[in-house]
């Protein structure tokens, strides 16, 4: 049975049963490698999509669940979103790794909240892990990315 | 000459690796020089351009590097490439890194005689040989330009990927050349170029090469290779080191949609599936029964017992010098100043966990993944396909992190895939993917490790006598990198400025052997030494009621000439984090200094307490790396050395309960998050020195910063880490 899924604005019939994490149909499936696995248990951030704009975590997210929702990946940012023009600029990834998940993280808060405080970074942020330490540099680029005519 | 024989210290990694190949089984009685050459056997020829293993120059003058190191964050793609392109003239926009071949013969270490990454020394082993590349190729071109001209090439000059003869106004793209250029022979000792007339080394813009794609989604990692009729394998492994599988039953797992086979390895139960998702599902419903004759069953409390009981001489593990100065006979007589430390196993927690894609064809072999000492994974994947290492092709791809974890003595994960790829056969790829739970799980840790010092202090207030006790496990070990004294236990307390500062030293070691895995671990040996040392010394100084920074600039000028770098640092670091200035209420600096991989580096941290936690605001960092190829990817390595080093400072720690991991997962192995991480400050003292490393140096000094600002702030030494005990 197949499940309809719109993902970064196109509708895909995916085949994985309703319970398999939104994660691995992804990844595996649709080959839309760009988001990552980390740990499977929502505790690192890897996995970061949007949700209706909101982010959540994919490895947490049934197929079933998603197929309710307006799904964007990294690859759905474009390549040249704000955020990610700032992350080039302070060259921000080390191994790379856990970015697209940062990434998805800080595009979602800049969106509620334009020109955010370090606070309000420190609580839309601690959910994502990053091991290579690239955390000042990530701060550094939501900040200069939530500046007015910060664009690509 | 000193920066020269600091550089041999991160070669020591790479002596035991050259040392264990040359005897181990598989080669016996062959110099490291003819290494490369053994293990290339069976290679297939490379094609490679007029420019040689190092450079390939297109007609649109694009230059693209091979990397004969493995990326996994630290930045060398960019280092190596700015070696390049500094001395060819290039344009540095137009210039591109690829992942060499693995080919021992052509792109080994060379300070290990064979292809790998680690011991920070990736610059430093290739600071000559990427110059040459390039100083060569630009001679190349150089010398068509002037034949197509008749011209004199020493009336040509070269910038931008342009040569130009003023005189006549003409210019020649790189691109246009090379059809002249593949006709001149390459020059043997090209002349390099005087650091003064550096134009790119040592500025800014020797950027990341790789940010884009690691930006967007598009960087390809191990664990995104998709590649025709690919299966997946996820491995059931037992709970205990040194357990193996007696039986298991498959019906359950093999009835999982998608589970096409389940096979039994000496590491554990396969369960081989075309996708990871059933792979996984097959696994949770595998049931396997484990063999833990030879296991490990201790709780790493009872561990730690055994190695306070074996520091105090009651064990029945044998000492090893490392460090013995002076008469020791009644130097320890009288009051002795006597602390201890105690360090956890530390998993390295990549953000991947391990994989590797592998294809066995009878005895052709393809890996791809993100491999990290390539010649030592050809030697293990070729012993057991059985075939000649020269065989196994591998196309490297970027790590998702490594500090160290991808690079071991037995190719552990590599191994595995080769072994599930074998029993598949056919040259169908097959994706090993460990689940966090198994990377965490899988040991390879950071040593348990116990240290006591004993010191005899003089009426002046410095050290008269050190004793010094070590209890960890060898890396080396029972690995191809072979057994014996291994002095990564010790570095870092071994050569430290303080012990040459006393008179009489004795420094012993135990290596205690049991099943738990241990592995080199982002910094090595100085992920306790530099502790052990630097934390010693402020309760030293506190005791002797002189300022810590003081205290040490007084050893340093006892220890001579060799400690004059950590002198420099010191004053950097100091100087930059106002040392001495107040600060406001309830917040503490504190000091490290220690030498690693060839450079040495201070740290001043500020803490605070914060919901009973230590929390680190601001961490002034002064680096000594010889000269600074690329600074922001020199600073974007103290920043997260500093980060990698505080996570495990403040939270890390795996704890066996009877034998067993406790921790397999980021909800019980806590690590540094955004709210928690300092904002570091980078300064690097400028030097003509050769480069040393930049990878690993960043980390070992955070901890004792933090512990001797926790020391000035209420005057409690810190005798065990982590700090943030869990609950």
């Amino acid at each position: 049975m197949a499940t309809n899924l719109n993902i970064n604005g196109q509708t895909y019939a995916v085949q994985a049963a309703p319970e398999t994490p939104l994660l691995w149909v992804l990844r595996d499936e649709l080959k839309l490698t760009g988001t990552k696995y980390g740990c499977g248990i929502a505790q690192c951030g890897a996995c970061t999509v949007h949700a209706d704009g909101k982010a959540i975590r994919s490895c947490q997210t049934p197929v079933a669940q998603a197929a309710a929702m307006k799904i964007t990946t990294i690859e759905g940012l474009g390549g040249t979103h704000p955020v990610q023009a700032a992350w080039i600029k302070h060259d921000v990834p080390q191994c790379g790794y856990c970015q697209s998940g940062q990434i998805m993280s800080a595009t979602a808060l800049l969106s509620d909240n334009p020109h955010p405080s370090d606070d309000d970074i420190d609580k839309a942020m601690s959910g994502n892990i990053c091991r290579c330490g690239t955390y000042q540099r990530i701060r550094a680029a939501i900040h200069a990315a939530g500046q007015p005519g910060a664009a690509a | 000459m000193n920066a020269i024989s600091k550089i041999a210290r991160p070669s020591r990694r790479a002596v035991v690796i050259g040392a264990g190949l040359v005897g181990g089984a598989l080669v016996v009685g062959c110099s490291p020089k003819d290494m490369a050459g053994l293990v290339s056997m069976g290679s297939p020829d490379l094609h490679l351009g007029p420019f040689g293993p190092f450079i390939k120059i297109d007609p649109d003058g694009s230059v693209t590097v091979m990397n004969k190191h493995q990326e996994m964050g630290q930045g060398n793609h960019a280092g190596l490439a700015a070696l390049i392109a500094e001395e060819l003239d290039a344009d540095w926009d137009k210039v591109k890194v690829t992942p060499s071949a693995a080919n021992a013969k052509l792109y080994a270490n060379t300070l290990f005689g064979v292809q790998g990454t680690g011991g920070s020394t990736a610059m430093a082993n290739s600071w000559l040989q990427y110059r040459q590349a390039g100083a060569a190729a630009r001679a190349m071109l150089l010398q068509a330009a002037a034949t197509r001209w008749g011209v004199d090439a020493a009336t040509l000059s070269v910038a931008d990927g342009v040569v130009s003869h003023a005189a006549s106004n003409r210019t020649a793209a790189f691109g246009d050349l090379l059809t002249d250029a593949a006709k001149v022979a390459p020059p043997q000792a090209p002349k390099l170029k005087d650091a003064k007339d550096f134009k790119l080394i040592g500025t800014m813009r020797v950027a990341r090469k790789d940010t884009p794609a690691k930006s967007t989604g598009v960087a390809r990692y191990t664990q995104d290779v998709h590649l025709p009729d690919m299966l997946t394998a996820v491995v059931a492994h037992s709970p205990r080191f040194g357990g193996q599988p007696a039986s298991f039953d498959a019906t359950a797992a093999k009835a999982v949609p998608g589970v096409v086979d389940v096979v039994q390895l000496p590491t554990g139960v396969a369960v081989i599936a075309n996708s990871t998702y059933a792979a996984r599902t097959g696994r949770d419903a595998l049931r396997v029964t484990w063999n833990d004759d030879h296991a490990e069953r201790r709780s790493t409390d009872q561990i730690l017992a055994d190695y306070h009981r074996t520091a105090a001489g009651q064990g029945s593990e044998k000492a090893t010098p490392f460090e013995q100065r002076g008469d020791v006979a009644g130097a320890f007589s009288g009051p002795l100043f006597q602390a201890s430390y105690d360090f956890p196993y530390l998993a390295h927690a990549t953000m991947e966990p391990m994989n590797c894609v592998a294809q066995v064809n009878g005895g052709k072999v393809k890996l791809t993944f993100a491999s990290q000492i390539q010649t030592l994974d050809q030697i293990n994947t070729a012993m057991v396909v059985g075939t000649l290492p020269g065989s196994v092709e591998i196309e490297t791809l970027p790590a998702g992190g490594s500090f160290g974890r991808r690079g071991n003595n037995h190719s552990d994960y590599v191994v595995e895939a080769v072994r599930i790829a074998k029993h598949v056969g056919g040259g169908r790829p097959v994706k090993l993917v460990w689940t966090r739970e198994d990377d965490m799980t899988a040991g390879l840790y950071r040593p348990l490790t116990h240290h006591a010092v004993a010191i005899r202090v003089g009426a002046d207030g410095f050290p008269a006598a050190w004793r010094h006790r070590v209890v960890t496990q060898s890396i080396s070990k029972g690995g191809l990198t072979g057994g014996g004294f291994d002095a990564s236990t010790v570095e870092g307390t071994e050569g430290s400025p303080y012990l040459a500062a006393t008179p009489v030293v004795d420094g012993v070691v135990y290596m205690p052997d049991f099943p738990v895995t241990v592995l080199w671990w982002r910094s090595v040996g100085s992920t306790h030494t530099a502790f052990a040392m630097e934390h010693t010394i402020d309760q030293l100084a506190r005791k002797a009621g002189k300022d810590p920074a003081d205290y040490r600039r007084a050893l340093y000028a006892r220890a001579g000439k060799s400690a004059d770098r950590h002198r420099a640092v010191l004053d950097l670091a100091c100087e930059k984090a106002g040392w001495g200035q107040p600060l406001p209420a309830g917040t503490a600096r504190g000091l490290a200094v220690h030498a690693s991989f060839g450079s040495v580096v201070a740290q001043v941290a500020e803490v605070t307490m914060k919901n009973g936690e230590p929390r680190v605001g601001r961490v002034v960092c002064a680096i000594d790396c010889g000269v600074a190829i690329a600074p922001d990817l020199i600073a974007a390595q103290m920043e997260g050395g500093v980060c990698y080093g505080l996570s495990a400072a403040l939270f890390g720690q795996i704890t066996l309960k009877d034998g067993v991991v406790e921790q397999t997962n980021f909800d019980a192995y806590r690590v540094l998050r955004m709210n928690e991480a300092p904002h570091v400050e980078t300064y690097i003292v400028p030097s003509a020195n050769p480069p040393t490393g930049a990878g690993e140096p960043g980390t070992p000094p955070i901890a004792p910063a933090v512990a001797n600002a926790l020391l000035a702030l209420n005057g409690t030494p810190t005798s065990s880490l982590p700090f943030v005990k869990p609950t």
